[in-house]
């Protein structure tokens, strides 16, 4: 029993890490190449959330609006890094700070009026509604399940695209040292806007996957944008490899820390005790692995300047 | 200059009377003022806009008046933070001037502003929070709930699930004082055996372990106190995780709303909650209410709509029956304490903490005839229901 418990658990954490993942992946590029703390990438999974959610309504396929709205985010990306935010790079940072909260609120109120307040409905299709008996008694959503799959599926190709390909090269050695990628003739400019339209495809890919699961509403941004800073912060900034384990290690350990924190407390303290301290410590198990993470390896686990 | 002698005297009248005349109109078409502080930005946003909805629609079909004189309805944003609150509120009391407040979703935002509006004697009309404070101890002269005491809902869900025949079930609350409250209402009237109570982060997104550990469990049902965003997630992947099955699901009303409903769609189906409202509810106010409401707005009203509708009409009765003399605190007092109006829920009446005595229904999420996924309006749970905290009030004067 507690063995299909763990087993569910472990494919949970892994869920949530790979969908932090692509959050973490754009904004730790973002991060290290362009120098630039962009507050609005929580904004692009809103906007590509509700574009999916928009376009799913509007097509009556799940999947045609998922094409159709993470390529509309992408755009959008495209459009905010010409008109906006270019202009910050070269600011400090708490210039880019404050601009990109404007650009936060201000994605927040569009939506609402264009989309209102109320939140919007984007469920699976009908196919991966249920769950799917994996092992004999151990059932799983399947469409936690494709979640998985295709979180993989994006680490896999964007590993291949940043090791393999010669943007993958040019995007490597601006976040290792933009001067010396500058000097040697890269197209800076453009390659910033491609990464941020990546970045923002990729935000627009999680909220169309976790928009099933979660609230497509307002303000669904914020939330997760703190959990993705956390993770580059482990992972090292800049680092795609370490977006990677750093989204992996947030995400089991917040699902891990939820579900064994409670019994570990009530087998040490008793059962009142544990129901007031396990919720409080699981919800800042995270910091203080982050914390950790800062004492013994100051620049996160894979630090990516030279 | 030959004046007549008698002309200073008669100036005098002829002022007095102009003065008189003046003073007679400016009290019939001198506006009503109210202050709308509510949540209209940031994730509890589609909760205080429905509030103002509601609030705005009564006073367009009363003719854009209050008890006769023009309404000016001032609104204004508490973005769910009591700090914003408090200094907004100051602002509508000190430099607006408001006759009324009303209008808060939350109760943090209400302990917080409740202060300095009682202590300015402008009167509050409760659109939503209803803390336990203010109906016990702390209870005010100034303080009028036109919606329902926190723990009510609660106490409603843990009779019926007691009714039902249930005997384990599993809690699920975030972990912060409402939280709290609210399983303390469900267990006050739920006689059977807790199969688990978890309280989750306020922010917390993936229920994933919550769900694990219900699969590992087993309750017959499961009862949850999540607010927006927190029980569409959970409700999603409750649903998506096969549980519903075997685990029946059940909600306080606003867990079970059409905002709920319209972000969730058909997992919701089958969803038991509780409220002192319905939009089914078969009477003439109710039926008014909703027809215009969806002709305004294009969409079902929530409770919170119902509430906030409810709230301006009692004001309406309020000002019409204190005869427009809103500084005649007492006189607007009584005029609240007896309001004669048709509310949407049907009967409705003040307990001694001005807290509502009212009927509990039990509501199911269900296709109506038009296709819809909406609320149906089952049974009573409580007839004439007041709060726990009555008895702790000892209400002072004004």
């Amino acid at each position: 029993m507690s063995g299909i418990l763990l087993l569910e658990q472990a494919l949970n954490g892994l869920q949530l890490g790979l969908m932090l993942f692509l959050l973490a992946a754009g904004l730790t590029l973002v991060f290290g190449i362009m120098d630039m703390v962009n507050l609005a990438h929580g904004s692009l999974y809103m906007v590509g959330a509700y574009l999916i959610a928009t376009a799913t309504q509007a097509s009556g396929s799940f999947w045609w609006g998922l094409a159709a709205g993470v390529a509309g985010t992408a755009l959008f990306g495209v459009l905010l890094e010409v008109s906006v935010l270019r202009r910050l790079y070269r600011r400090d940072h708490v210039t880019q700070v404050l601009g990109t909260f404007a650009i936060l609120l201000m994605c927040n109120e569009a939506v609402r009026m264009i989309w209102g307040s109320q939140p919007l409905s984007l469920n699976p299709p009908a196919a991966l509604s249920g769950p799917v008996e994996l092992l004999p008694g151990f059932f799983y959503p399947a469409f936690r399940l494709l979640i998985i799959v295709v979180g993989l599926t994006t680490a896999v190709l964007l590993y291949l695209l940043v090791t393999r390909t010669r943007l993958g090269m040019q995007v490597r050695a601006g976040a290792s040292n933009r001067d010396m990628a500058l000097a040697m003739g890269t197209n800076v400019q453009r390659l910033f806007t491609a990464v941020f339209g990546l970045g923002a495809a990729l935000c627009a890919l999680a909220g169309g996957m976790l928009g099933p699961l979660l609230a497509v509403q307002v303000g669904m941004g914020e939330s997760i944008l703190i959990l993705a800073f956390v993770v580059i912060v482990i992972g090292g900034i800049g680092s795609i490899r370490g977006a990677l384990v750093g989204a992996l290690l947030v995400g089991m350990v917040d699902s891990g820390g939820r579900t064994l924190l409670p019994m570990v407390f009530e087998s040490l303290f008793g059962a009142a005790l544990a129901a007031d301290a396990a919720p409080a410590v699981a919800s800042i198990l995270i910091y203080v692995l982050m914390a950790a993470v800062l004492f013994f390896k100051p620049r996160g686990l894979f630090p990516a300047h030279g | 200059m030959h004046l007549p002698r008698f002309a200073p005297s008669r100036l005098v009248l002829t002022a007095a009377l102009a003065a008189a005349t003046a003073g007679a109109w400016a009290q019939s078409t001198e506006p009503v003022r109210v202050g709308l502080l509510s949540t209209l930005s940031g994730p509890g946003a589609g909760l205080g806009v429905d509030i103002r909805d509601g609030f705005q629609l009564a006073v367009k079909l009363n003719g854009g008046k209050l008890g006769g004189r023009p309404a000016e309805v001032i609104v204004a944003d508490d973005q769910a933070n009591p700090e914003v609150g408090r200094q907004t509120a100051d602002r509508l009391i000190k430099r607006d001037k408001v006759d009324f407040m009303t209008g808060i979703v939350f109760s943090n935002v209400m302990l917080a502003v409740g202060t300095p509006t009682f202590a300015s004697k402008t009167f509050y009309v409760s659109a939503n929070a209803g803390p336990s404070q203010y109906a016990g101890e702390q209870c005010s002269p100034y303080f009028f709930s036109a919606s329902y005491q926190n723990d009510n809902m609660h106490e409603a869900v843990g009779k019926t699930v007691t009714d039902k025949g249930f005997k384990r079930v599993a809690l699920i609350a975030p972990n912060y004082p409402a939280g709290k409250d609210a399983l303390t209402g469900f267990k006050r009237f739920y006689k059977g055996e807790i199969a688990s109570e978890t309280y989750t982060a306020l922010n917390q997104l993936d229920y994933g372990a919550e769900l694990s550990k219900l699969r590992a469990t087993k309750p017959d049902a499961v009862y949850i106190f999540l607010p927006g965003g927190l029980g569409i997630n959970f409700i999603k992947q409750f649903v998506g995780a096969g549980l519903s099955k075997d685990i029946t699901l059940f909600g306080p009303g606003f867990s079970g709303d059409e905002d709920v409903i319209k972000a969730v769609g058909d997992p919701m189906l089958g969803m038991f909650n509780t409220s002192q409202w319905g939009h089914d509810m078969d009477n003439a106010a109710n039926k008014k209410f909703v027809a215009e409401f969806e002709k305004e707005y294009g969409r079902l009203p929530t409770l919170y709509a119902a509430q906030g509708y409810d709230a301006a009409r009692l004001m309406d009765a309020g000002v019409r029956d204190s005869k427009g003399k809103l500084d005649d605190k007492a006189a607007v007092k009584k005029a609240l304490e007896t309001a004669k109006f048709d509310s949407v829920r049907g009967a409705f009446k003040f307990n001694t903490n001005h807290f509502p005595i009212q009927d509990y229904y039990l509501r199911v999420i269900t296709r109506d005839a038009k296709g819809r996924v909406t609320n149906r309006t089952l049974g009573t749970v409580f007839k004439n229901h007041a709060d726990a905290y009555a008895a702790n009030c000892k209400m002072p004067g004004l």
